[in-house]
């Protein structure tokens, strides 16, 4: 890996008219904050949108002013990296209902005055692809020349490739499925009880009344972190390592393992200052997430309009979206003869694996992207 | 990428321009590459080696990776969605060679497919002179490190289509230069080194 694009700033794209979500709720107005990297072409035809994850955000590569923390992708978005921005103009932008910047629960609702909080209606990865087009319109972009997302990131991507099938050239979906299974809704369900059932959580009004639930929102994460990463990973990692010397017979903490996942548990509930009610809609809208279910459950239908070409890449130890729904993913692709190219990675990082550096996804990564390079014009 | 073997081109001469193409075991693309330039196909590779998958998309295929001892065929692909299913050098390494005949017959309306001859003269002259495992130029391992763990004779594959009511459309016994001569015309079971096979279901 070379070169960081060093310095980037966010941008905001505001919207003064409602936008008509998919539950039937309208949200009057609305904004969503972006960075982007790289040079627009002449022509446009060299623009590339990320989708982000869960808890992400649009900063997704280089560094804010003051800070020595480098986006979330920064491994392969910049110079010379797989997504290379001496070549390309990426766009990422923050997804509504977030907590980072653009309109969500901590934003003030026109219609009130107060901080939307629990009214934030719920949104839907369809909803999403709808703003983000609208970002594409004001940025000047007729059609992308990719679209790359992991897990969350990835349905997203998805959705692109189903509802504006002209708008992409090339759909890169990493770590991802193309529904939830039940498995994963339950891991949400628990999670968004562990937040509502905290007595500071307050309706989801928390921020009026001056609480956090951040011990509910931790118990959330932690859950969540556990579900990233693999089971030969931990114990390669942690094994059952003890913070003292010896066992100490109580409930403290004692194993190295519960000292790690409280700690993230911890940051993201304090340090980050992750925002409780944007953890509830990013779990529902990813259970909600099932494009097939408009096509009589037949997800090779759900793509017959789409024309993107794609690249599925998935990891081998990932449990939580697995190699066998990224699977699911291809076989309908191939239902529509389109172009695509399956990659499954060997490595012992879970569903993390789709954010850390490894040879063999990595070099997949970028030959598929110089394919796609090579059809924007110079 | 990879050298046009002689092995590509005598493919290539069985392939009808503009079909639609996947190659099981598809290295690095070259066959793939040379037939979408040479006779306009439209095609998928599958892979297992990481490397080689990269290769392969750094060559333009369409590449899934997969491992064909754990994933079946038709799991991925309709009947018939393939005019031509091509395995060059690959049925040997396989599980189940039989079942996966039958799978890619299933996919695909033709198959073609490329195996050493394990009744060439020089394996016979090995086993039956010095009593020990042949060891040649179209197969250098040893019995303990071969990744062909299911060799065959021409006489044994055809026997299998026979049993399996598999037709077979067209036939190029060659030798180890991929040339065809009196000898591999006449005994192509103890002369003929490598062979190519186009087969259907009858």
């Amino acid at each position: 890996m070379t070169d960081s694009i060093g310095i980037v700033t966010p941008q905001t794209f505001a919207v003064d008219a409602p936008l008509k979500l998919v539950s039937g709720a309208v949200l009057p107005k609305f904004e969503l904050v972006y960075e982007t990297y790289g040079e627009l072409n002449a022509d446009a035809s060299n623009a590339v949108l990320i989708c982000h994850a869960l808890s992400g955000d649009h900063h997704v590569a280089g560094y804010h002013q003051g800070s020595d923390k480098p986006g979330w992708w920064n491994d392969y978005i910049g110079p010379n990296k797989p997504i290379d921005t001496n070549k390309l103009f990426v766009v990422c932008s923050n997804n509504l209902g977030s907590c980072r910047g653009s309109t969500g629960p901590t934003t003030l609702n026109p219609e009130t005055g107060r901080v939307y909080g629990s009214d934030f209606p719920i949104v839907t990865c369809r909803d999403w692809v709808n703003s983000q087009n609208l970002l594409r319109q004001h940025l000047g972009i007729h059609q992308w020349a990719a679209i790359i997302g992991g897990s969350m990131g990835g349905m997203q991507v998805m959705q692109w490739a189903i509802d504006y099938p002209d708008k992409l050239r090339h759909a890169l979906v990493i770590a991802a499925a193309p529904k939830l299974s039940a498995q994963n809704i339950a891991f949400n369900e628990v999670a968004r009880r562990a937040i509502m059932t905290d007595p500071d959580f307050n309706e989801g009004r928390f921020l009026e009344a001056g609480t956090t639930p951040k011990g509910g929102l931790a118990l959330a994460r932690m859950l969540g972190h556990l579900t990233y990463l693999s089971d030969d990973m931990m114990g390669a990692k942690f094994g059952r390592e003890l913070r003292t010397e010896s066992l100490k017979y109580s409930f403290d903490v004692e194993f190295q393992v519960e000292s790690y996942l409280r700690y993230q548990g911890e940051k993201f509930a304090t340090k980050q200052n992750f925002d409780a009610n944007t953890y509830l809609l990013m779990t529902k809208a990813l259970d909600y997430f099932d494009p097939a279910a408009e096509y009589d459950n037949d997800l090779s239908q759900a793509f017959s309009q789409t024309q993107a070409k794609f690249l599925v890449v998935s990891f081998t130890s990932d449990w939580r979206f697995s190699p066998a729904r990224s699977h699911e993913i291809v076989r309908a692709l191939l239902d529509n003869d389109l172009d695509v190219s399956y990659a499954e990675v060997e490595s012992e990082h879970g569903h993390d694996a789709f954010l850390l550096p490894n040879t063999h996804y990595e070099g997949i990564f970028r030959a598929y992207m110089q394919r796609v390079i090579s059809e924007t014009s110079t | 990428m990879s050298q046009i073997t002689p092995e590509f081109k005598l493919i290539a001469d069985w392939i009808e321009p503009n079909s639609h193409v996947l190659d099981l075991g598809c290295g690095d693309g070259t066959l793939l590459n040379f037939l979408r330039s040479t006779r306009y196909t439209r095609s998928y590779g599958m892979e297992i080696d990481p490397q080689k998958n990269i290769q392969a998309m750094v060559n333009g295929i369409n590449v899934i990776q997969s491992n064909l001892d754990s994933q079946d065929l038709i799991d991925y692909f309709d009947p018939d969605s393939f005019d031509y299913v091509i395995m060059t050098q690959a049925l040997q390494v396989v599980r189940r060679p039989d079942i996966l005949l039958d799978h890619m017959l299933t996919i695909g309306k033709q198959i073609i497919i490329t195996f050493p001859n394990f009744g060439h003269w020089k394996m016979r002259a090995q086993l039956i002179l010095k009593g020990r495992m042949p060891e040649t130029d179209t197969l250098p391992y040893h019995w303990y490190d071969t990744p062909n763990i299911h060799l065959c004779t021409f006489n044994d594959f055809e026997d299998l289509c026979e049993e399996k009511n598999i037709e077979v459309v067209a036939r190029a016994v060659v030798n180890n230069k991929h040339q065809s001569n009196l000898g591999t015309r006449l005994l192509p079971n103890l002369l003929g080194e490598v062979a190519l096979y186009k087969v259907q279901r009858k």
